[in-house]
């Protein structure tokens, strides 16, 4: 895992040929993160693989999160390895949500560049990604739901999402809500 | 024992020591509840309890007459619901119940096919019993091979004893056979389906 100064290193090179491209760098749970521009998270992820000295060759994990009710609301994380080297560092685009108070607006769906074509391992993550999030991903060979089934409607990992079920007749649930 | 070994009333309570008189609905609900296949078939954990722990040597099923597991069920008579049923798996729950022949008997195993269990979200069936009818509902979490083997000796009972209580009826959960559903394909031959309701009044008189 490259350390701060490594890390801000990392960030002057890529801001050389991308200007813009890092919006911020730090550490999450001892875990180097980089937060770049959802335009421009293709461009890092070439470098990160191709650049002299980086390296960063294995994307071990693609997934997304929802910080609702922060925004950009919505992160798509890119978990990089170097296997020579051991060491990881972490890429997150953050994307708006749809619309703030246009929240019927379902089409209105975040959207990134696929890195299917740097990552083939990607392309059942941005499946999965879509699948749970909504989150579509341009250039995806073939973006459809991969876990629910095909007629499902609605994002159920979304944090606006309800929970679903049946209340149970627990005497807890009745002396609270009952 | 040759003929004339036993002469006048000591052959009368010969026979009387060895000839069961029954109904013949009992007799066939007694053959039936001792010779059940059920369908292999896993959907969770609950299944590590029941298809795989209860018929083998420590539980051992066969006591029961229930050790021919089947691989299809057209040839099963029981099914066990051991996990929880996702809504994707549901339909074709349903699709091997419904491919099952008559008689056929299900059992729910566990919390979660019978309720949905901890999982109460957006993925999974609230109970089988919303999408199936079941016959035994058997409670825990998973329920301990000891519990499966009490369900199915209930289910036994109740096959022997009166295998229809009038519920099927009320839950439409007779007749479901894939092929008697309808759809030109899935339709038997007039004698086939002579012989099946003709079955079905005798089994129901």
């Amino acid at each position: 895992m490259p350390d701060a100064p490594g890390l801000e290193l990392i960030r002057g090179e890529i801001e050389d040929g991308h200007p813009g491209a890092v919006l911020d760098t730090g550490f999450e749970y001892e875990q180097a993160v980089l937060a770049v521009d959802p335009g421009q998270v293709l461009a890092v992820l070439t470098w990160l693989r191709d650049a002299p000295g980086q390296g960063y060759r294995f994307l071990s994990s693609l997934h997304a999160a929802d910080y609702l009710p922060a925004e950009p609301r919505f992160a798509v994380h890119y978990e990089l390895l170097n296997r020579d080297r051991v060491e990881r560092i972490r890429v997150k685009a953050l994307l708006a949500g749809p619309a703030a108070g246009n929240a019927g607006d379902a089409q209105a769906l975040p959207e990134i560049d696929s890195c299917v074509e740097l990552f083939p391992t990607a392309e059942f993550q941005e499946r999965e990604v879509f699948d749970f999030f909504g989150i579509v991903f341009r250039g995806h060979p073939n973006l459809t739901r991969i876990l629910l089934p095909e007629d499902y409607v609605g994002w159920p990992q979304r944090r606006d999402f309800p929970v679903g079920g049946e209340p149970v007749t627990f005497t807890f649930n009745e002396r609270n809500y009952g | 024992m040759l003929r004339g070994t036993l002469e006048g009333e000591e052959l009368e309570r010969y026979v009387e020591e060895r000839v069961v008189m029954t109904r013949f609905d009992r007799m066939l609900g007694w053959a039936r509840a001792n010779s059940m296949f059920p369908l292999t078939f896993g959907l969770a954990c609950c299944a590590i309890e029941a298809p795989i722990s209860i018929v083998t040597a420590r539980y051992d099923l066969a006591r029961f007459g229930a050790e021919a597991l089947r691989a299809s069920p057209r040839q099963a008579d029981m099914i066990i619901l051991s996990g929880r049923v996702s809504i994707k798996m549901a339909p074709i729950v349903r699709r091997l119940y419904d491919q099952m022949l008559e008689p056929k008997w299900a059992i729910s195993m566990g919390a979660c096919s019978s309720s949905g269990g901890m999982f109460s979200n957006y993925a999974v069936v609230q109970g089988a019993d919303k999408f199936m009818p079941i016959d035994m509902h058997i409670p825990g979490c998973p329920p301990r091979p000891e519990a499966v083997l009490y369900g199915f000796t209930k289910l036994q009972r109740k096959i022997k004893g009166n295998p229809d209580q009038g519920w099927r009826q009320r839950y439409n959960a007779a007749g479901t056979e894939e092929w008697a559903r309808g759809g030109a394909a899935s339709q038997p031959s007039r004698e086939a389906a002579e012989a099946y309701e003709a079955a079905r009044e005798l089994a129901h008189a």
